[in-house]
C-alpha cells in the first residue's frame, strides 16, 4: 500500500465571480522512498491540491475527494485535532519564499524548538540538541550561534534550509516541497536540490517536488505528473516522459524551452494563455491551444491507460504522432 | 501595416554603447548600530554593445547586474567611468540621449500604472519627447501595438485586464515608442511562464532582427541567455569574471565560477550526465568583499596568490577572465 493515496481530488473556491474549480479530480500516489515531481504552469492548481492535503485552504474553499489516504489512514474521516497530529509530523511542507515563510518575530531556535514542544513534547534542553543536530543536518555552519538569530539576519539559501529542518524535525514520512529553491540562485539552488535528495535517501521519506522548472523536474525527479489549469494531463517516469510526451501539452512545454530550440532561431511557443474562471472551455481544457484539437476535443475528452502515460487526451502522443487522429499528415513535421 | 514609429534603426555593427571602467559605489551611513562602509555595487565594467546584437549580463543576485542597467539607462550616475550612448559621452545633459535607451523591467505587474489605460501608456513618452498632435500619436500606438501582438481593441484597456504576458508586450511596446537604438531588458521573462516565455522571446528576437535593436540582456536563466546571447558578461560581486561570444563561454568557460554556474544550471534532460561542481558557501556580503579574488572563497581551485593578488580580466583566446588559475580550455577538471 502506498504511502499516499489521493483518489480523484477536487478544490473548488466561492469567489464573487461565482464559483472556481481550481482542482479537478487529481489523483495521485507517492510512496516511501520516492520523488514524485507535480510539474505545471501557474494556474494549474498544484500547489492548491498539497495545500487541500496539509488542510491550508482558507474557508472558501471546498475540498472533495474519493480516497485521501495517509499511511493507511484516511484523512477526509479525521477530526482537526487527529489531522493536526499527523501534519507537520508525519507530514511536513516546505514553500517557496523561505524569507516570508518564516516569522521575523521569533529566533530560528524558537521556531525549530517549536514543532518538537507540539509533536513530541520535548523539553527545553533537549529541544535544543535537537535544534543544533537539525541545524547540522542541513549544512548549517556554526549552528549554535544560528539557533538565537533572527529570520532578517539569514540569507535566502539559509533560510530555506532552517525551513528544512523545521520540515525535518519530526522525521516525517512525506516531505511537500512547493517550488523549493524557484527563489534563490542557481548555485544555491543546486545546493539546495542536492540537501533535500539526500535526505530523501537517508530518511527513506517520500518526496512531493512542486516545481514549473523543467531542468529540475529532469534532475530530480524519478516519476512526474504534469497538471494543467487544475488537471492532470499526464503521468510518467522522469526519463520516458522526455523522451515521448504522450499529452500535446507536455510536448508543447518540453519543446518551448530554449535550451531544446536552435539558437537564435524562434521557440515553438502556445498560443493563447491558460484558461481562467471564465472562459473554461467544454470537453479538453488544452483544446483552444492544441494544434491537435478536433471537434471531439471540444465536447469531450477521454482518460487514456498506463501505455499513454495516462494522458488525458482524445489523441494520446505517440513519439510525437497523434494516435487514432482524423487527419494529421499536415502536422508531421512538429518537434 | 508600415508605421511611423517603425523604422530600422541603424545598420548593424554599429558601436551604441561603450562603457569604459564604470564604477558605482553607494555610501552606507553608520546607523545606529551599523557601521559606515562602501559597497561596490559595480566595479570596472567596460563593454561595447553593437546595433543589432545582444549582450548578455549574467550572475546570481548581488553581483551588480541591475546597477549596471540603472547605470547604462541613466538612472543613476556612474561613481567614475566614462559611458557613450551612440558616440556622445553622457554628462549633465541626457535629455536626448534618453530617447536612444529604454528599459523593460522584471515585473510586468509593477511596471505598467494600473490607472493608466494602455493607451495613456504607450503615449506617454510621445506626450513628453514629441511634438506629434493626439491623432499622430493614437497612430503610433496602435500600429505598435499591433506589431508586438496586441489587438487595437486593447487601446482603451487598463492594465489589470492583461495576463503577464500580455503585460510584458505593453511593457516592450512603450519602451519601442521613441524608436530607440539601444534596448535593455531587464529580466524580461523571469516573471513569465514557460509558454508565455517563449512568445515574448519570439517577439524579443523578431523585433531585434527587424530594427536592428541593440539589447543589453539582464538575466540569471542561463538557458535564455545561450539562446538570445552573442556574447555574454559573467559577473561576480560587481566585477566581470568571464566575458565572450557566447558560445565559447558556455562551450569551454575558463572561469571557475562560469563553469561552477553553468554546472548548477538544471538541464532538461534526465539521461544527461550529471557533472555538478558543487559550490559551498554563499556570496560574500559586498560590504566585505574578501582579499585578493572575489571569488576565492568558494572556488576550489584558490591558491595563496588567490587571497593575495586580485587578478584582473585578462584576454585569453576567444574570451578573456580574470582568473589566475582558469579551468582547462577542455572543460574537465
Amino acid at each position: 500500500m502506498a504511502l499516499l493515496e489521493i483518489e480523484n481530488l477536487s478544490v473548488t473556491f466561492a469567489t464573487s465571480g461565482g464559483e472556481f474549480r481550481a482542482v479537478d479530480e487529481v489523483s495521485l500516489v507517492c510512496d516511501r522512498g520516492e520523488i514524485l515531481s507535480i510539474v505545471g504552469e501557474s494556474g494549474s492548481g498544484k500547489s492548491v491540491s498539497m495545500l487541500a492535503l496539509m488542510g491550508l485552504l482558507p474557508w472558501t474553499a471546498t475540498v472533495t475527494a474519493d480516497t485521501m489516504r495517509f499511511d493507511g489512514r484516511d484523512i477526509l474521516s479525521m477530526s482537526d485535532r487527529q489531522r493536526r497530529e499527523i501534519i507537520g509530523r508525519d507530514i511536513a511542507m516546505i514553500f517557496q519564499e523561505p524569507m516570508s515563510s518564516l516569522n521575523p518575530c521569533f529566533t530560528v531556535g524558537f521556531q525549530i524548538g517549536e514543532t518538537l514542544r507540539v509533536h513530541l513534547g520535548m523539553g527545553r534542553a533537549e529541544r535544543r540538541e535537537r535544534s543544533i543536530e537539525l541545524l547540522k543536518l542541513v549544512g548549517i555552519p556554526a549552528p549554535e550561534k544560528r539557533l538565537s538569530q533572527f529570520p532578517h539576519q539569514l540569507s535566502g539559501g539559509m533560510s530555506q534550509r532552517v525551513m528544512i529542518a523545521m520540515a525535518l524535525a519530526c522525521n516525517p514520512k512525506l516531505l511537500i516541497a512547493d517550488e523549493p529553491t524557484t527563489a534563490l540562485d542557481v548555485t544555491i539552488q543546486a545546493q539546495i536540490l542536492d540537501l533535500l535528495i539526500g535526505l530523501q535517501k537517508k530518511n527513506d521519506m517520500g518526496l512531493i517536488l512542486i516545481t514549473h522548472d523543467m531542468g529540475v523536474v529532469a534532475e530530480t525527479a524519478e516519476r512526474v505528473q504534469v497538471q494543467y489549469a487544475g488537471q492532470k494531463v499526464e503521468e510518467q517516469r522522469v526519463r520516458e516522459l522526455f523522451d515521448d510526451p504522450h499529452h500535446p501539452y507536455t510536448q508543447a512545454l518540453l519543446s518551448a524551452l530554449p535550451e531544446r530550440a536552435t539558437r537564435h532561431g524562434r521557440l515553438p511557443s502556445i498560443p493563447g494563455v491558460v484558461p481562467g474562471q471564465g472562459d473554461r472551455p467544454a470537453g479538453c481544457l488544452f483544446s483552444p491551444r492544441c494544434r491537435f484539437a478536433t471537434d471531439l476535443c471540444r465536447q469531450t475528452v477521454e482518460r487514456q491507460g498506463p501505455e499513454f502515460g495516462y494522458a488525458l487526451c482524445n489523441y494520446p502522443l505517440k513519439e510525437g504522432v497523434p494516435t487514432g487522429h482524423p487527419g494529421v499528415p499536415e502536422l508531421e513535421s512538429a518537434r | 501595416m508600415s508605421a511611423p514609429v517603425l523604422e530600422k534603426v541603424a545598420d548593424a555593427g554599429e558601436t551604441v554603447v561603450e562603457a569604459r571602467d564604470l564604477r558605482r559605489y553607494y555610501d552606507i551611513s553608520g546607523g545606529l548600530f551599523s557601521q559606515a562602509g562602501i559597497v561596490r555595487a559595480l566595479d570596472g565594467v567596460s563593454f561595447r554593445l553593437q546595433t543589432g546584437r545582444t549582450l548578455a549580463v549574467v550572475g546570481e543576485s548581488g553581483c551588480g547586474k541591475s546597477t549596471l542597467a540603472r547605470l547604462v539607462t541613466m538612472i543613476e550616475k556612474p561613481t567614475s567611468g566614462t559611458l557613450l550612448i551612440d558616440g556622445e559621452p553622457v554628462t549633465a545633459s541626457t535629455a536626448e540621449l534618453r530617447r536612444k535607451i529604454q528599459i523593460v523591467f522584471q515585473n510586468p505587474y509593477g511596471s505598467l500604472n494600473p490607472r493608466q489605460k494602455i493607451g495613456a501608456i504607450l503615449e506617454e513618452p510621445l506626450k513628453i519627447n514629441t511634438r506629434d498632435t493626439a491623432s499622430v500619436r493614437k497612430d503610433k500606438a496602435i500600429a505598435m501595438m499591433e506589431r508586438v501582438g496586441l489587438r487595437s481593441e486593447h487601446y482603451e484597456r487598463y492594465p489589470h485586464m492583461f495576463s503577464g504576458g500580455q503585460r510584458q508586450r505593453i511593457a516592450i511596446a512603450r519602451a519601442l515608442m521613441l524608436n530607440p537604438k539601444i534596448l535593455v531588458l531587464d529580466e524580461p521573462v523571469s516573471a513569465l511562464d514557460v509558454s508565455i516565455q517563449a512568445q515574448v522571446l519570439n517577439i524579443l528576437m523578431d523585433l531585434q532582427e527587424e530594427l536592428g535593436l541593440a539589447y543589453l540582456f539582464i538575466s540569471h536563466d542561463l538557458s535564455v541567455v545561450r539562446h538570445l546571447a552573442d556574447e555574454i558578461m559573467v559577473m561576480y560581486l560587481g566585477k566581470p569574471v568571464e566575458f565572450g561570444p557566447s558560445e565559447v563561454v558556455f562551450n569551454s568557460p575558463r572561469h571557475p565560477y562560469t563553469a561552477a554556474l553553468l554546472s548548477a544550471t538544471p538541464v532538461a534532460d534526465p539521461g544527461r550526465e550529471k557533472k555538478r561542481i558543487a559550490l559551498t558557501g554563499e556570496l560574500p556580503s559586498p560590504l566585505n568583499p574578501p582579499a585578493g579574488c572575489s571569488f576565492n572563497p568558494r572556488c576550489w581551485k584558490a591558491q595563496e596568490k588567490c587571497i593575495r593578488e586580485e587578478p584582473p580580466l585578462m584576454p585569453d583566446g576567444p574570451q578573456s577572465h580574470a582568473c589566475f588559475f582558469p579551468v582547462e580550455r577542455d572543460g574537465n577538471e
